[in-house]
């Protein structure tokens, strides 16, 4: 076991893979230099310009481009940047590398990551914080993954090489710094699969990616209040473990589903609904969202932070939720 | 599927991985490209050359009137662009193509996959939505892939197989081959966007694609002149510094003169390559396009003046004074591949309901 910073976590894994396989490889604006974040550094001097490539900034034709490459069994890491900056590549992404196997009727497959951090920061505003995880969830052919810590920014990430399906792999911008144990060895997640961050009896929170850290906050302060929360962190939201929620849920009885996302059709709407739909007589309450207002996220701190999902709310709404 | 025998044109076959990655990024500019010119000449064929193209293109004509037929019936449903005029562009290109190429195209690709040597049946079969064809039923006419011939699609969104194309491209390099990417698209395509992503991309690092426009004056219902700024395509690469040039489409001589050509400067690694080729399809955009946007008079024009087939048939007539029952004998067995393929696309069944699940992670 090490300690790691999440960011490191993800080098690690990209440079372990690299190594392992020399069809992987990583293209993306300004790669060489490390990345936009770091999340690079270091790599084109062990790999050289050939497997960490510098592209033009031209998302479409990148992430086209890797399409392409993925069809012919090279195993391209495409960054781009920022979740919005993605949005340029959609058609390739959706329409192409999403539909590819299915469409051929699997003659081919397009093993591509697809690395767009998500999230919020400090005043970044409406085009460099939106958390867009819910529309790959959407997608069928993506496997969406949202890690939330450096162990499974390592083997998730590690997974998603490996994977032969095209991976959204979303992590949260504000997390790089954070640090954490990380396994030794060959690390390789499952997807689909939760993590039980905390156990608890009376509710059960369901969240990923940084809102994870915020919920867990919250249940430390309801443990002092006699509140056992359980929190779990769902890890990728395609494949999702729906067994372990369901399973979680009956025994509490209690849902509150945390993202950080607009809560007007994301994720969280279909976990509440999945749960609503299998469990109502075993309800002691009405299921629960929090997320963020359908609105623009904003430059000034005071109204940024007023669509943030804090530890409080989140502490709040789970009171109610107990009381009912 | 078994592949159909087929002499003559080479065989693409699955890209092999493992070999040195060549830098792309890395690749020293050279001397500036030629500027775009008009026109390679047109050199002879052999006999065989010419027998070789009029066999392709005419199974290719053959299968899609066909198709067209077996559409009116109700056989075919939804989309379903044909290839018919166009045929010496696509067989043209494939004569100059070996094993390990790539092609890949838009949602007119019929022609394409005969070209590339794929099976008649699977390709027809898939046009009925059977379990025999090539995707197993699940793309239809403007969806089919196989690794095997090296044909990567059989995309339906305009202009979208062009950044795929530029990848595929990418992995030649990469890989450190000195395979071609066949990247065709459409003049309406040559407005969108990501084409000019993929030039910059592949003039950049020098990757040896081949961007093969097909220009049949018709983009959807909407005349070149009425759709574009600038008409001759062949100069789209000009601020990339990608040489270009117009082609005679219908004269597969012309087409396989200049394919040589780009092919030789992709695979001594100068980098991408446009060929605009001037073409005519005699059909609407797609089935349901009565294509009343143009006079039958130019149409006419065309098929009596400009016919990529006939005109290989009177070349073989007359400079080659081939005898007119061999010719008749090729027109039988094109007949007979076709009746083959329409018959099996009826009477293979249909997929089976638990294939929905099949080919993605649930």
């Amino acid at each position: 076991m090490a300690v790691m910073t999440y960011i490191d976590a993800s080098r690690q894994a990209v440079a372990e893979e690299m190594r392992r396989d020399p069809m992987v490889w990583a293209v993306g604006e300004d790669l060489g230099r490390g990345g936009v974040f770091g999340q690079y550094k270091g790599l084109v001097d062990e790999f050289g310009p050939d497997r960490i490539s510098d592209a033009p900034i031209s998302e479409s034709c990148i992430m086209g481009a890797a399409v392409g490459a993925a069809m012919t069994g090279t195993r391209p890491i495409v960054e781009m940047r920022f979740s919005d900056f993605a949005l340029c590549a959609v058609d390739e992404l959706v329409n192409q590398a999403a539909k590819a196997r299915y469409m051929f009727g699997g003659q081919t497959r397009v093993p591509l990551v697809v690395r767009e951090p998500i999230g919020m920061w400090r005043s970044s505003a409406a085009q460099h914080s939106q958390s867009l995880e819910a529309w790959y969830a959407h997608i069928p052919g993506l496997v969406v993954a949202v890690p939330s810590t450096p162990a499974d920014n390592r083997a998730l990430l590690k997974a998603a090489i490996r994977c032969d399906d095209p991976v959204v792999f979303m992590e949260h911008k504000n997390l790089w710094a954070l640090g954490g144990d990380v396994p030794d060895g060959d690390d390789v997640a499952e997807f689909g699969k939760a993590r039980a961050v905390r156990e608890g009896k009376d509710l059960t929170i369901v969240s990923w990616s940084a809102a994870v850290h915020t919920a867990t906050e919250a249940a430390t302060t309801l443990a002092g209040e006699g509140i056992e929360a359980e929190v779990l962190d769902l890890r990728t939201l395609w494949p999702w473990d729906k067994d372990a929620v369901l399973a979680s849920v009956e025994r509490t009885g209690r849902l509150l589903v945390v993202q950080e996302a607009v809560s007007v059709a994301g994720f969280g709407a279909e976990v509440a609904a999945t749960v609503a739909e299998n469990l109502h007589p075993a309800l002691k309450a009405p299921v629960k969202r929090l997320g963020a207002p359908r609105i623009p996220i904003s430059y000034a701190p005071v109204l940024e932070d007023q669509v943030r999902i804090t530890a409080d709310a989140i502490a709040a709404a789970a009171r109610g939720l107990v009381k009912t | 599927m078994a592949a159909r025998a087929k002499s003559g044109t080479r065989r693409a076959s699955a890209a092999k991985s493992g070999s040195k990655p060549k830098s792309p990024a890395a690749a020293k500019s050279r001397a500036p490209a030629k500027k775009s010119s008009r026109g390679s000449p047109a050199t002879d064929f052999s006999q065989d050359q010419e027998l070789e193209a009029y066999r392709e293109m005419l199974l290719i004509r053959r299968f899609e009137e066909k198709a067209g037929q077996m559409y009116g019936m109700g056989l075919i449903g939804g989309f379903c662009h044909l290839y018919i005029g166009q045929e010496a562009v696509v067989v043209g290109m494939q004569m100059v193509a070996k094993d390990g190429d790539q092609v890949i195209t838009g949602y007119r690709d019929h022609g394409h996959m005969l070209a590339c040597g794929m099976d008649p049946k699977g390709v027809m079969a898939e046009l009925t939505g059977r379990r025999g064809g090539y995707s197993k039923g699940k793309g239809g006419s403007m969806h089919m892939f196989s690794v095997e011939k090296g044909f990567f699609g059989g995309h339906g969104i305009v202009g979208g197989q062009v950044s795929l194309g530029t990848g595929l491209a990418f992995a030649n390099k990469y890989r450190g081959n000195d395979n071609i990417s066949f990247t065709y698209f459409g003049d309406g395509a040559s407005n969108q966007g990501q084409v000019y992503e993929s030039f910059n991309m592949a003039k950049l690092w020098k990757l040896p694609v081949i961007y093969v426009i097909e220009n049949n004056k018709y983009g959807m219902g909407t005349s070149i002149s009425r759709s574009s700024a600038t008409t001759d395509l062949s100069h789209r690469g000009a601020s990339f510094d990608i040489p270009g040039e117009q082609v005679d489409g219908m004269d597969v001589r012309a087409v396989h003169a200049a394919g040589d050509k780009a092919a030789a400067w992709c695979r001594e690694g100068n980098g991408p390559y446009i060929l605009e080729m001037l073409t005519y399809r005699y059909r609407g955009h797609s089935m349901s396009d009565p294509a009343k946007y143009r006079s039958k008079e130019e149409v006419q024009k065309m098929r009596q003046e400009h016919d990529p087939i006939e005109q290989v048939k009177a070349r073989l007539l007359e400079a080659h004074a081939t005898d007119e029952d061999a010719l008749k004998d090729i027109d039988r067995k094109v007949r007979s591949i076709v009746n083959e393929a329409a018959e099996f696309a009826q009477t293979d069944p249909e997929p089976d309901p638990s294939e929905l699940w099949t080919d993605i992670l649930r």
